[in-house]
C-alpha cells in the first residue's frame, strides 16, 4: 500500500508543485492550508510523514509540530519542516522540538524526493 | 527688726551657698563629669539680667511705659541669629579666643594694639555698668536700712565701698580660684545659672505678692491706672517714641553678645555648640517672665505712693515692706543681690582677663626682668586679682562721681552704646575679608571718641564734674557740636543719637579704611580662616602657613612658665597620645607643636601675647601674603576640585545611562532590521519556491502533460511577476525609509490624480464586477506635492479595496473634499472589514489583512507602509476608519500650503 503524505502550506502554488512531485512518486497525498487544519487532517488520513511549512496563518508550523509530538499515537509520523527562513536557529529549534528534517525553500525537488523516500524506506 | 548685721549675714551665707555651688560645678569639671547642660547655659545667658533689670525696668516702666521691652526685645531677635552667635562660638573654640578683645585682635592679625584698644574701650565703657549694680545694691540696702537703724557701721566706712570690697574678695575667690589660668569656668557658670534662677523666683514672688496681696489682680490694676490720666498713658505705645525703640531695641540685641561678661558666657564658656538651639527659646522664655509683673509692680507702686515722694528704682522693696512683709523684702533683697552680684563677677573677670592678657601682659613681656621668672602662672593670676579690685574701684568711683545723676535705666544704656561699637569690627571680620586692622582700628577709636563726646562726658556734665558748655553751646561754642545735637542733629534721645553717630562714624572709618590698606600675611590669613570657619578645618591650615625652627625645651618651657609645670605636662601628654606618642618628650618640634603650644598659651594670655611669646622662641621664616593667601585658598581649591570630580562622575554616570539606552536602542534596531531581512527573505523565497519546484519539474520531464506544462508555466511566470513587484517595493521602501527616494513636488489637482488612477484601474474592477464610484467637487485647492507619488498612493488603495471586496456585490467609493487647511481624499469599500486591531497592524511592512488561505490577498505587505511613507512627507496622515462587517473607509490628507509659500 502507497505511503501516506500530507502537504501542509498556504502558499497554493507551493502546494501545487508538492501535490504533483509527490502524486508523481506514487504516494497518496491529502493537503491542508494551516495549522488547524493539519491536525484535523493528521487525524482523519493518518499520514506517514508530512510536509510542513513552518509560516502559516492559525497554527505555526513550530506549534503543529509541537502539538503532534506531544500525542504518543503519533510517534511514528515523520515530519519535514519545510521553511523560507533559512537561519540555523530556526533549523535548531526545528529539531529541538521533534521535526525528523528540516529542509529550506527554495528545495531540489530531486534531494526533497530522495529524503522523503528514504525516511519512509522506500529507496 | 532688719538689723544691718542680720542683712550683712544674710548676704554672706547667700554668698557662701553660690560658692559652693561654683565649686561643686569645677570639681565636677575637673572629673570630667560637667554639669553644663543645655539649661544650665541658657539660664546662665540671664546674666544679662543685672540689678538693672530686678530694680530699674521698674523705674523705667514709670516714666516710659511698656519702653522698658525693647531691652528685652532685641537679645531675643539677636539669639534668633543661630548662624551668627554659631560662627562666633566655633571661632572662638578653634582659636582659643579668650575674650571678645582676644576675638577682635586675634581676627586682625593677632594685633596686640587692637586688643588693648578693646580692652580700653570695654573697661571704660562697662565701668559705669558695674557702678550701676553698686548703685542698686547700695539703694536697697538704704531702704531696708532705713526701716531700722542707719548708723551700724562706723562712719568711715560707707556701705557702697563695703559691698565693692566684698564683691571684689567674692569674684577673686571665685573666678580666680584655679592656678591655671584657662579660658573656661564651669563652676562660675553654673554659680550664675542658680543666681538665675533665684533672682527670677524672688521677682516672681513679689510680683504675685503686689499684684494679687496688695491690689485685685492684674485686671483691677490695670482698670484703676487706665481711670488716671497720666497713669493711663504708660499702658499706651507711644508711636512718637518709635525711634527710640529701634535704637534701643538694636542696642540690647548688640549688647546681648557684645558686653564682655554676654560673650564670655555665650561664646567663651559655651562648652557644647548644641547647646545655643535650647537657648534660643529658653532664654526668651526667662525675659518674658522675669518682665511680666513689671508694669503691674510700676502701676502698683505708683498707685500706692501716690501723693508721696518716692523712687521708682526700690518699689519692689518699698511695696512688700509698706505691707509689712519683711521676709519677703528680704527675698527680694537676695534677689537683687544675686542679679547684681552674677553680673559683677562675670564681668569683672571677662575684664580683668582682657586688662591681664591685653593690656597688663604685652607691657611685662617687654620688661626684661620678666623674662627671669620661671612660672608666670601665679604672676598671672596676682595680675588679674589686682584688676578686679581695681575695676571695682573704678566702678565705685564713678559711683561716686555720678551714680545720682542718672536713673539705674540710663547709666546701662551707656554701657550698651560703648559696646556696640564692636559690632563693624565683630561682625566686619566674620564676614568681610577686608576688613582690615586699620579699618578696625580706625572705626574703633572714631566710634569710641563720638560716645565719649555724646553720653560719656555729657553724664559727667549733668553730675557738675566738668561743665557743661559743650552740652549746652557746642565745643568752642560751635553749635554744630552740641554734645547731644551733633551736627544739628536733635529731636532724638541722647542714647539714639549717640549711637546714630558714633555708629554711623564707626562703620563708615572701618569700611573706608579697610579698603584703603592692606593686610599683612598673618592678618589675611586670619581674615580667612575666620570668615570661612566651616571650611578651614584649623589644625591642617594653621600648621601649613607655619614655617621655621623651634626648640623642643623651649616651647616646653614656655609652657610651663605660663600654664605651670604641672598643667603644662598634663596638657603636653594629651596632645602627644592624640598624635600617638606615649610620651611627649619624644614629639618632633614641628609646626603642629608650635600650632599647639600656641593654642595652650592663647587660652591663657591671649592670641596677640601668645604670638609673640611663641615667636620669642622659634625661629619663624617669614611667610609672604601672596604665599599665605595661596595655601589657604588651595584648601579652597581642593574642595572645588572635588566638587568638580563629583560633577564628572555624575556626568559620567548619566553619558553611561545615555550610552546605554542609544546601545539598547541600537540592538533594538539591529533585530528589527535582523527581522525584516528575514521577513524579507521569506517573502522573496516563496515565489522562488513555487518557480524552482515547478520549473525543476518541467526540465526533468519532458513527458509532462500540455495542460499541466501550461498551468505550471502560468504559475511560474505569475510568481516571476510578484517577485519582481517585490523586489520594486522593496528597493522603494528602502529608499523612503532612507530619505534617498527622489520627489518632483509641484502644483497637484488632486482630482486628476483621482481620476487618473480610477481610470486606470477601471479594468481590473470591470473585469472582477466590483463598482467604482468617483464624489469629485467642483473646484479644488492645488496642493504641493509629487504627482506621481500621490497616483501611487491613490492606485494602492484602489487595488486594496478590489481586492478584498467580493466581486459582483462588491463597492467601492471615492470621495474627494476640501477645507482651508487639507484635501482629504477617501476610498471607501463594502468588504469584510477591520478589526480594531488590523487597523493599525495592516500599515505595519508585511502584514497582511485576511488571514485564511482562500482570501489570502495578492500583494507585498508593503503598499500601506509605503503610501503611508509618501503621505506623511507631504504632511498629511493616511488612516483608515473601519469594523468588521461594516467595510473600510480608508482616508488620507494632504495639506494645503501656508499663506507665505503660496507667495
Amino acid at each position: 500500500m502507497a505511503h501516506k503524505i500530507l502537504i501542509v502550506d498556504d502558499e497554493p502554488n507551493i502546494v501545487i508543485s508538492l501535490e504533483f512531485l509527490m502524486k508523481k512518486e506514487g504516494f497518496e497525498i491529502a493537503v491542508a492550508t494551516d495549522g488547524e487544519e493539519a491536525l484535523a487532517k493528521v487525524a482523519s488520513f493518518g499520514p506517514d510523514l508530512m510536509l510542513l511549512d513552518v509560516m502559516m496563518p492559525k497554527k505555526s508550523g513550530f506549534e503543529v509540530c509541537e502539538a503532534l509530538r506531544a500525542d504518543p499515537a503519533n510517534a511514528g509520523l515523520q515530519i519535514v519542516m519545510l521553511t523560507a527562513k533559512g537561519r540555523d536557529t530556526e533549523v535548531a529549534k526545528g529539531l529541538a522540538i521533534g521535526a525528523d528534517a528540516y529542509v529550506t525553500k527554495p528545495f531540489s525537488t530531486k534531494e526533497l524526493v530522495a529524503k522523503v523516500k528514504s525516511m519512509l524506506g522506500v529507496a | 527688726m532688719l538689723s544691718g548685721w542680720f542683712i550683712l549675714l544674710l548676704s554672706t551665707a547667700y554668698l557662701a551657698i553660690l560658692f559652693a555651688v561654683a565649686r561643686f560645678g569645677d570639681a565636677r569639671a575637673d572629673a570630667g563629669k560637667s554639669i553644663i547642660s543645655a539649661n544650665v547655659y541658657a539660664l546662665s545667658l540671664a546674666v544679662y539680667c543685672t540689678s538693672w533689670t530686678f530694680y530699674g525696668s521698674v523705674g523705667r516702666a514709670t516714666s516710659g511705659g511698656l519702653s522698658f521691652l525693647t531691652i528685652y526685645i532685641g537679645p531675643t531677635l539677636m539669639l534668633l541669629m543661630t548662624g551668627v552667635i554659631l560662627k562666633m562660638i566655633r571661632i572662638s573654640k578653634v582659636h582659643r579666643i579668650t575674650s571678645i578683645a582676644d576675638f577682635i585682635a586675634s581676627r586682625y592679625g593677632k594685633s596686640q594694639l587692637l586688643a588693648g584698644l578693646v580692652t580700653v574701650i570695654a573697661v571704660i565703657g562697662v565701668v559705669p555698668y558695674i557702678a550701676l549694680q553698686l548703685k542698686a545694691i547700695s539703694a536697697s540696702l538704704n531702704v531696708l536700712l532705713l526701716e531700722s537703724d542707719a548708723d551700724f557701721l562706723p562712719w568711715w566706712l560707707d556701705s557702697t565701698f563695703l559691698i565693692a570690697g566684698l564683691l571684689a574678695v567674692f569674684t577673686i575667690l571665685f573666678g580666680t580660684r584655679h592656678l591655671d589660668a584657662t579660658e573656661r569656668h564651669e563652676g562660675m557658670v553654673a554659680a550664675v545659672a542658680f543666681e538665675s534662677v533665684v533672682k527670677l523666683l524672688a521677682f516672681l514672688a513679689v510680683g504675685l505678692f503686689v499684684t494679687y496681696g496688695m491690689f485685685g489682680g492684674l485686671s483691677d490694676l490695670f482698670q484703676r491706672a487706665a481711670a488716671s490720666p497720666e497713669l493711663g498713658r504708660l499702658l499706651q505705645l507711644d508711636s512718637a517714641r518709635a525711634g527710640t525703640w529701634t535704637a534701643m531695641i538694636l542696642l540690647s540685641g548688640l549688647a546681648i553678645i557684645f558686653l564682655p561678661r554676654q560673650f564670655q558666657i555665650i561664646v567663651v564658656e559655651n562648652v557644647n555648640e548644641s547647646h545655643l538651639k535650647r537657648a534660643v527659646w529658653l532664654f526668651p522664655l526667662y525675659l518674658l517672665l522675669i518682665n511680666i509683673f513689671v508694669l503691674p509692680l510700676a502701676l502698683g507702686g505708683l498707685l500706692h505712693f501716690q501723693g508721696q515722694p518716692f523712687n521708682a528704682d526700690t518699689f519692689v522693696l518699698t511695696l512688700p515692706l509698706a505691707r509689712g512683709a519683711e521676709a519677703l523684702a528680704l527675698l527680694v533683697f537676695i534677689g537683687g543681690l544675686s542679679a547684681a552680684t552674677g553680673m559683677v563677677i562675670v564681668e569683672t573677670i571677662a575684664l580683668s582677663t582682657m586688662v591681664c592678657n591685653d593690656l597688663v601682659m604685652p607691657w611685662l613681656l617687654r620688661s626684661s626682668r620678666f623674662g627671669a621668672s620661671k612660672d608666670l602662672s601665679k604672676l598671672l593670676i596676682g595680675i588679674r586679682r589686682v584688676a578686679i579690685t581695681l575695676i571695682l574701684l573704678l566702678g565705685y568711683i564713678y559711683f561716686r562721681a555720678a551714680g545720682e545723676a542718672y536713673a539705674l535705666v540710663g547709666i546701662g544704656l551707656i554701657s550698651f552704646a560703648a559696646v556696640a561699637q564692636f559690632a563693624p569690627a565683630m561682625f566686619g571680620g566674620m564676614y568681610w575679608k577686608q576688613g582690615t586692622r586699620a579699618g578696625a582700628v580706625a572705626g574703633l577709636l572714631g566710634g569710641f571718641a563720638v560716645w565719649l563726646y555724646t553720653l560719656l562726658l555729657p553724664s559727667f556734665a549733668r553730675s557738675g564734674w566738668i561743665g557743661n558748655g559743650f552740652v549746652e553751646h557746642g565745643l568752642f561754642g560751635i553749635a554744630e557740636l552740641k554734645a547731644q545735637a551733633l551736627f544739628g542733629l536733635s529731636g532724638l534721645d541722647e542714647i539714639s543719637h549717640s549711637l546714630w553717630w558714633s555708629l554711623l562714624i564707626n562703620l563708615g572709618l572701618y569700611i573706608v579704611v579697610s579698603l584703603n590698606s592692606r593686610p599683612d600675611a598673618v592678618e589675611a590669613g586670619q581674615a580667612e580662616r575666620f570668615v570661612d570657619i566651616f571650611r578651614h578645618s584649623a589644625q591642617e591650615t594653621d600648621t601649613r602657613i607655619w614655617r621655621g625652627h623651634a626648640s623642643m625645651g623651649e616651647l616646653v618651657s614656655l609652657l610651663e612658665r605660663f600654664l605651670g609645670p604641672a598643667r603644662a605636662h598634663q596638657q603636653l601628654g594629651i596632645f602627644a597620645s592624640e598624635r600617638g606618642t606615649a610620651d611627649w618628650r619624644k614629639l618632633p618640634a614641628d609646626a603642629d607643636l608650635v600650632h599647639f603650644a600656641e593654642a595652650q598659651l592663647a587660652g591663657a594670655i591671649g592670641s596677640a601675647s601668645a604670638r609673640v611669646m611663641v615667636a620669642s622662641v622659634a625661629q619663624e621664616e617669614e611667610i609672604g601674603l601672596e604665599e599665605v593667601l595661596d595655601i589657604l585658598d588651595e584648601a579652597t581649591q581642593v574642595r572645588a576640585y572635588s566638587r568638580e570630580l563629583e560633577a564628572k562622575s555624575q556626568e559620567l554616570e548619566t553619558a553611561t545611562t545615555e550610552l546605554r539606552a542609544v546601545n539598547e536602542r541600537l540592538r533594538e534596531l539591529d533585530k528589527m532590521k535582523d527581522d525584516f531581512i528575514s521577513t524579507v527573505t521569506h517573502e522573496l523565497r516563496t515565489p522562488l519556491t513555487s518557480i524552482r519546484a515547478l520549473s525543476e519539474m518541467l526540465h526533468e520531464d519532458p513527458k509532462l502533460e500540455l495542460s499541466d506544462r501550461k498551468r505550471f508555466l502560468g504559475i511560474i511566470v505569475s510568481e516571476t511577476e510578484r517577485l519582481t513587484r517585490l523586489i520594486n517595493q522593496i528597493l522603494d521602501m528602502a529608499k523612503l525609509e532612507s530619505g534617498r527616494a527622489e520627489w518632483t513636488t509641484s502644483e497637484v489637482d488632486v482630482r486628476d490624480v483621482v481620476r487618473e488612477s480610477m481610470d486606470s484601474l477601471g479594468q481590473l474592477f470591470r473585469e472582477k464586477g466590483v463598482t467604482l464610484t468617483g464624489e469629485l467637487p467642483e473646484t479644488c485647492p492645488l496642493v504641493m506635492a509629487d504627482r506621481d507619488r500621490l497616483t501611487q498612493v491613490m492606485i494602492n488603495l484602489l487595488s486594496n479595496a478590489v481586492k478584498f471586496v467580493s466581486g459582483e456585490t462588491g463597492k467601492v467609493h471615492v470621495r474627494l473634499s476640501a477645507d482651508d487647511e487639507r484635501v482629504r481624499i477617501e476610498v471607501a469599500d463594502n468588504g469584510p472589514g477591520l478589526t480594531a486591531d488590523e487597523c493599525t497592524v495592516i500599515f505595519e511592512k508585511f502584514r497582511q489583512g485576511g488571514n485564511t488561505m482562500t482570501d489570502k490577498p495578492q500583494g507585498t505587505g508593503l503598499g500601506l507602509p509605503i503610501s503611508r511613507q509618501i503621505v506623511e512627507y507631504f504632511g498629511g496622515n493616511l488612516w483608515v476608519e473601519s469594523e468588521p462587517g461594516a467595510g473600510a473607509n480608508f482616508i488620507f490628507t494632504v495639506p494645503l500650503p501656508g499663506p507665505e509659500e503660496q507667495q
